[in-house]
C-alpha cells in the first residue's frame, strides 16, 4: 500500500523564498530515477513575493491526485500560511521542519500531532555568500527523501548553468548545509526503491497537455484573451502553432476571441480558444451562433473558483451548468471533461475530432488543478482521432449547406469552392441557408442539430467505467483520480465499488449510463461544487439507483481520497 | 474559367444572389448593395473568393444578397470573425459590412482593434445614424436632439466621429461615401479593397423609415475638394474639421498589413520532445 | 452634378448605340428591382406598374439592338457605357421609393427618368463630333421626348394623391 501512496512533500515560503523552485527540483530528481509524480502549487493573491507552497507527491505508479496529508512539510517561513488553511494537512506520522525565525506555526500545523523539528534555514543561508534558504530546504528534503548529495548538486548545476559559477557554488553550499542539518533525522515513511523507467517519460502540465492534444487533433488556429488559469494553454500554442504552420491571435476580449475562431473555422481551419469562467460567460452568445451556423470549434474552460472573479488561482467544478445550459435557445453542443493531467491531451484531441466530425462547438471543462499541475507521465499513446469535417467539393446543382442529411451532418463548402456560395447564418434558415421563420423550417433544423449529436457513436471513450461492485461512485473531471484511489482502498476493505466518470457530459447518453448502473444498489456522487451541479445534472438526465449520497464541496479545498473512502466505509455500517 | 477570363466576363449581376432584400423601399442600403456588386465586377474577382461578413442590423443583412460566400454573425462582432477568417485564409478577399449601431456601439471595441491590427480587409459601415432594425433608437453617430421613444427629448449626447477614431487607431485607408452615388461609391470600395491593410469606408446611407430627414443628404453631400493624403496629421485636421458630408478618399496610409505567415517547419513529434525527461 | 468628362465618350455611331442600349437596359433593371421591392412589401398595384414600365423599356432596348445591326452591343456597351459619377440617366430614383407609393409616384419617377434621358441625348447632339452621330442622337432625343409625353399623358389618369397617402396606422415591427 505504501508504494502506491508514495511520499508527499510540501514546501512553504513567502516573499520570493523560492519554495516552488524546490518543488520543481525535487520532482526532477525523483523522476530521473524512476518515480512518477505530481506537483501543484498553491499561492497567495500577490503577483510577486506572495506566500506560496509547492505540493509534491511521488509514487511508483500512475498518480492523479494529491494525498490526504503530507509526510514532510518544510516551512521556510509561515507568513500568511493560514491562507492555505486545510489545503496542506499534516498528521501524526508527518515531519514538519520549521525555521525558528520563520514566524508562528499556523494552527493547523501547531494543533496537529506532527513531529516538529526546528532548523534555522535562514541563518544557515546567511552564513553562505549569496546563500538562499530554499537551497537549504532542498538539501533537507533531498536527504530525507533519500537522494544522494551528488544527484542534488548535479541537478542545481544543470538548472543554474546560465547564471555563472558563483551562483552554482553558493547554491551547492546551501544544499550541502541543508543535507548536513538533517544527518540524524529520518522520515517516518521513507521513499522506497523504484525500477528505473524503461521508456522516456514526460513532465508536463495539464495546460500544456491540452495544447498538445489540440495540435494532435488538428487545431491550426487559436485566439484568446489572457485569463488565469488558462493562459498557459495560449502561451503554449502561440509558438507551437507558428512552428506547425498555424497562427494565434491575441484578441481584444473573449467576445473577439470566440468570433475569431468562428471565422477561422468557417474558412476551414480547425480552431480553438481557451479561457476560464468569466471568459466563457462572454463567449456564450457566439457559441449559440456556432451551434446554429454549424461551425466546429473547441473552447477550453479551465475552471476556477467562481462566480465572478472568485478565486482565480484555485480549482472548482462549478462551470458545469453554464457549459451545458448556458446557451440561449435549444442549442445542442458537446461538453467533455478531462480526468487527469495526461487525459487533458486525449480529451482535447478527442474534442477536436468530435467538433469537426459533428460541425459543432465543443466545450472542454478542464480545471485549475489538472491545468496547472505538473505530472510525470508515460508518453500518451498516439490515437487516431484527427479532426476531419465532411466537405462539399464537387458541387452539382444548387448547394444546400444545411441539407437534412440522414446523420444530420451536411457537407460544408469552404470559401473558394466555386458554385457553392452560401451565407452562414445565425437566423433560423432553410437547407440553403436562407433566413426563414416558418415552424416547419425551424423544427427541421433543430431536429437536424439534435440528431447529429444523438446518433453519433462516441465509443467507449464517453466514460471511464472501472470495477464491478454494487456501489457506484459517480464523479467527473479532475476528481476521477481521487475517486479511483479511494475505490482502491475500499476494495482492500472488501467493499466492491464501481467507478463511473463520464468524459462526455453533453449530449447525455441515457442508454449507456443505464447499462453502467445496471445492478447497482447505491450511488455516491462526488463533485467539487457548492450547488451540487453534477448531482442535479445526473438527476435531470439519468435514473440513479435507490440510495444516493452526495459528497460535494466548493473549492479551494480539494476532496481527498480519504473522505471518499470514509463515505464508502460509512455505507458498510 | 481562369481568373483572366473571369475578369473580362464579370458583370455586377454575377455578384447578386436570388434572395430578395427585406429592406424598406427607398433605403440607402439598396444602393450600397449595388455598389458592392459593381465594385466586385470592376475588380473581376471570382465571387467564391470573396467573403462578406456582417453582424446584425438592416445593413448587416447584405451578405446573403450577394452571390459571394457570406457570414451573418452576431451583433457587433463581424470584425473579429473576419480577422480570424483572414488570418486562417489569406487567399480570400474579405469585406465586412456593418451599421452604425453594430459597428460603433456594440462593436466599438473591435473597431479600434481592427484598425490597430491592420489586417488586409475592407470595412464598410452603412451609417444611417439610427438603429433601423430595432425601430429607431439613437446610435453613437446620432445628433443630440434626436427624439425617440428611448430618448425622449433627445439624447443630449454628442455623436462620435468614426473617421477620426479610425485614423487615430491606425486604419490604413479612410473614405466617406454617400449611398445615393452608387457608382462613385463602387469606385471607392474597389480602391479600398485594392489598398493593402485595413480599409474603412463610411457610407452615409439614409434610413427612410426612421430618419426621413436623411432624404435631404443628397443635396448636402459634396465631393472632397482635394485628393487623399498619406500624412496622418493632415488627414486628422481635414477629417476633424470637415462638415461630415465631405465625400471621397480622405486618407491612404502605407502601414504594412499584419498577416502571420508561418510555414510549418517541424512536425509534432519534435514539439513533443520538449516534454521528454 | 456630373461633369462632361465623367460621361461615356461617344466617338462613333457604334458608341452611341452602345450607350443608348445600356441606358435602356439599366432602366429595365431598375424597374424590375422596384417591382421586386413592391412585391416584398405587398404593394401589388405598384408591382404591376413597375413591371409594365420595365416591359416598355425592354422593348425599347431590343429595338435599339435591332437598329444596331451587326454590332455586338452588349459587349461594346460593357466596355464604354460607364458612368463614373451619377447614375445611368434613365434609372428611376431608388431613394424616392416608398412601400406605400401610388401610381402617381411611380409615374413621377418615370417622368424624371425619361427627362434625364432626353437631356442626356440632347447633350450628345450638342457635342457630337460628326453629322452621322448628331443625326442618330437627334432620333434618340425625339424618341425620349415622345416617352416624356406618354408619361405625362398617363399621369392625367392618376391625380396627385392626398397628403395622407403614406399614413400607416400600424407601428413598424422591430426585428432581430
Ligand atoms: C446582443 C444583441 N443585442 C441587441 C440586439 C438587437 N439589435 C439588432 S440590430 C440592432 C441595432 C442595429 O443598428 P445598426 O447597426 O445601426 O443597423 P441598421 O439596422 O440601422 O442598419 C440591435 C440593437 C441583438 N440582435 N443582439
Ligand atoms: S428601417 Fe431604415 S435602415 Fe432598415 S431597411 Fe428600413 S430604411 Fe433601411
Amino acid at each position: 500500500m505504501q508504494d502506491t501512496q508514495g511520499i508527499s512533500v510540501a514546501v512553504l515560503g513567502s516573499g520570493g523564498a523560492g519554495a516552488l523552485t524546490v518543488g520543481n527540483l525535487l520532482l526532477e530528481a525523483a523522476c530521473e530515477v524512476g518515480w512518477q509524480g505530481l506537483l501543484t502549487r498553491t499561492v497567495g493573491p500577490q503577483i510577486r513575493g506572495g506566500e506560496a507552497a509547492a505540493l509534491l507527491r511521488l509514487t511508483s505508479g500512475r498518480v492523479e491526485c494529491m494525498p490526504d496529508r503530507f509526510d514532510l512539510l518544510i516551512g521556510i517561513d509561515w507568513l500568511n500560511a493560514h491562507r492555505f488553511g486545510a489545503e496542506i494537512e499534516v498528521g501524526p506520522h508527518s515531519l514538519v521542519i520549521s525555521d525558528p525565525r520563520g514566524g508562528e506555526l499556523p494552527p493547523i500545523v501547531a494543533e496537529s500531532s506532527a513531529r516538529i523539528v526546528k532548523i534555522p534555514m535562514k541563518d544557515l543561508a546567511k552564513a553562505i555568500p549569496d546563500g538562499r534558504p530554499n537551497m537549504i530546504a532542498l538539501g533537507i528534503a533531498g536527504r530525507l527523501l533519500g537522494f544522494g548529495l551528488e544527484r542534488l548538486l548535479a541537478l542545481i548545476e544543470k538548472r543554474l548553468s546560465g547564471k555563472g559559477d558563483d551562483a552554482v557554488r553558493s547554491s551547492q553550499a546551501g544544499i550541502r548545509a541543508g543535507f548536513e542539518a538533517v544527518a540524524s533525522l529520518e522520515l517516518g515513511r521513507p521513499l522506497g526503491s523504484v525500477e528505473p523507467p524503461t521508456t522516456k517519460r514526460w513532465l508536463i502540465s495539464g495546460n500544456d497537455a491540452t495544447a498538445l492534444g489540440a495540435l494532435r487533433g488538428g487545431i491550426r488556429f487559436a485566439a484568446g484573451y489572457p485569463i488565469t488559469p488558462a493562459t498557459e494553454i495560449l502561451e503554449s500554442l502561440a509558438p507551437s502553432l507558428a512552428k506547425v504552420g498555424g497562427a494565434l491571435l491575441q484578441a481584444e476580449d473573449e467576445l473577439a476571441a470566440v468570433n475569431m475562431i468562428i471565422g477561422a473555422s468557417f474558412g476551414g481551419t480547425p480552431s480553438l480558444t481557451a479561457t476560464s469562467g468569466p471568459g466563457l460567460s462572454l463567449m456564450v452568445e457566439a457559441l449559440g451562433l456556432a451551434t446554429a451556423a454549424e461551425i466546429p470549434l473547441v473552447v477550453v474552460d479551465v475552471m476556477r473558483g467562481g462566480p465572478s472573479t472568485g478565486i482565480p488561482t484555485k480549482s472548482e467544478q462549478s462551470d458545469l451548468n453554464i457549459a451545458i445550459y448556458g446557451l440561449h435557445g435549444d442549442a445542442p453542443h458537446l461538453v467533455v471533461a478531462p480526468q487527469s493531467v495526461a487525459d487533458c491531451l486525449f480529451t482535447t484531441q478527442w474534442a477536436t475530432y468530435l467538433a469537426e466530425a459533428l460541425q459543432v462547438p465543443a466545450i472542454v471543462l478542464s480545471d485549475q488543478f489538472v491545468g496547472q499541475t505538473q505530472a510525470v507521465i508515460e508518453r500518451p499513446a498516439d490515437v487516431a482521432f484527427i479532426g476531419q469535417r465532411a466537405k462539399a467539393t464537387d458541387i452539382a446543382g444548387a448547394y444546400k449547406r444545411y441539407a437534412l442529411a440522414a446523420n444530420g451532418v451536411s457537407p460544408m463548402a469552404l470559401p473558394g469552392t466555386p458554385g457553392a456560395q452560401y451565407t452562414a447564418d445565425g437566423l433560423t434558415h432553410t437547407e440553403r441557408g436562407t433566413p426563414t421563420s416558418t415552424a416547419a423550417d425551424h423544427l427541421a433544423q433543430l431536429d437536424k442539430r439534435r440528431d447529429k449529436l444523438d446518433r453519433f457513436n462516441y465509443g467507449d471513450h464517453w466514460a471511464t467505467i472501472e470495477g464491478s461492485g454494487d456501489i457506484a461512485v459517480v464523479t467527473w473531471g479532475s476528481l476521477t483520480g481521487a475517486v479511483r484511489e479511494a475505490i482502491g482502498r475500499a476494495t482492500q476493505d472488501g467493499i466492491a465499488t464501481t467507478l463511473i466518470a463520464p468524459r462526455l457530459l453533453y449530449p447525455v447518453r441515457p442508454e449507456q449510463f443505464a447499462a453502467a448502473l445496471e445492478g447497482k444498489k447505491r450511488a455516491l456522487v462526488v463533485e467539487q461544487s457548492h450547488g451540487a451541479q453534477f448531482h442535479r445534472y445526473l438527476r435531470a438526465h439519468y435514473d440513479l439507483p435507490g440510495e444516493v449520497r452526495v459528497l460535494n464541496r466548493p473549492g479551494p479545498l480539494p476532496i481527498r481520497p480519504e473522505e471518499i473512502h470514509r463515505a464508502l466505509l460509512e455505507w458498510r455500517k | 474559367m481562369s481568373t483572366l477570363d473571369m475578369r473580362a466576363a464579370c458583370k455586377p449581376a454575377d455578384y447578386k444572389s436570388d434572395v430578395k432584400p427585406i429592406w424598406c423601399p427607398g433605403c440607402g442600403d439598396y444602393h450600397v448593395l449595388m455598389s458592392f456588386t459593381r465594385a466586385f465586377a470592376e475588380l473581376g474577382l471570382p465571387p467564391e473568393e470573396i467573403v462578406v461578413v456582417s453582424g446584425i442590423g438592416c445593413s448587416s443583412r447584405i451578405p446573403a444578397y450577394t452571390n459571394c460566400y457570406g457570414f451573418h454573425g452576431v451583433h457587433g462582432r463581424s470584425l473579429a470573425l473576419a480577422a480570424g477568417l483572414k488570418v486562417a485564409r489569406p487567399d480570400l478577399t474579405i469585406v465586412v459590412a456593418s451599421g452604425d449601431g453594430d459597428g460603433y456601439s456594440i462593436g466599438g471595441n473591435h473597431f479600434l482593434h481592427a484598425c490597430r491590427r491592420n489586417i488586409d480587409m475592407t470595412y464598410i459601415v452603412m451609417d444611417n445614424r439610427v438603429y433601423g432594425m430595432t425601430k429607431g433608437q439613437p446610435s453613437p453617430t446620432t445628433e443630440p436632439s434626436f427624439d425617440s421613444a428611448l430618448s425622449p427629448g433627445g439624447t443630449g449626447l454628442s455623436p462620435f466621429h468614426p473617421l477620426v477614431i479610425a485614423l487615430a487607431s491606425g486604419a490604413n485607408f479612410i473614405a466617406r461615401c454617400f449611398s445615393g452615388q452608387p457608382n462613385e461609391t463602387a469606385t471607392v470600395i474597389a480602391e479600398a479593397i485594392r489598398h493593402p491593410g485595413f480599409s474603412f469606408v463610411e457610407i452615409l446611407s439614409p434610413c427612410v423609415t426612421f430618419r426621413p430627414d436623411e432624404k435631404d443628404w443628397k443635396d448636402i453631400v459634396h465631393a472632397a475638394p482635394v485628393p487623399a493624403t498619406n500624412d496622418p496629421a493632415k488627414a486628422a485636421r481635414r477629417i476633424m474639421t470637415d462638415d461630415g458630408f465631405n465625400l471621397g478618399i480622405l486618407y491612404r496610409g502605407d502601414r504594412k498589413p499584419y498577416q502571420p505567415t508561418a510555414k510549418a517547419n517541424i512536425d509534432l513529434a519534435e514539439l513533443e520532445r520538449e516534454f521528454e525527461l | 452634378m456630373s461633369k462632361a468628362s465623367d460621361l461615356p465618350k461617344i466617338t462613333s455611331v457604334a458608341d452611341l448605340f452602345a450607350v443608348a442600349y445600356q441606358i435602356e437596359a439599366d432602366a429595365v433593371e431598375r424597374y424590375e428591382l422596384l417591382a421586386e421591392q413592391m412585391e416584398t412589401h405587398n404593394n401589388t398595384e405598384l408591382v404591376k406598374i413597375f413591371r409594365d414600365l420595365a416591359r416598355a423599356e425592354a422593348l425599347h432596348r431590343d429595338e435599339i439592338r435591332r437598329m444596331a445591326g451587326d454590332i455586338d452591343l452588349v459587349e461594346h456597351a460593357r466596355r464604354i457605357a460607364k458612368w463614373k459619377r451619377g447614375e445611368s440617366p434613365e434609372e428611376a430614383d431608388l431613394g424616392a421609393a416608398h412601400y406605400m407609393m401610388t401610381p402617381w409616384h411611380a409615374l413621377q419617377l418615370a417622368l424624371a427618368a425619361e427627362q434625364r434621358a432626353l437631356d442626356f441625348f440632347a447633350s450628345v447632339v450638342k457635342t457630337a463630333p460628326n453629322a452621322e452621330i448628331k443625326k442618330m442622337a437627334d432620333e434618340f432625343v425625339e424618341e425620349e421626348a415622345e416617352h416624356v409625353n406618354l408619361v405625362q399623358r398617363l399621369l392625367q389618369r392618376y391625380p396627385k394623391p392626398s397628403s395622407s397617402w403614406s399614413d400607416d396606422l400600424d407601428p413598424p415591427t422591430s426585428q432581430e
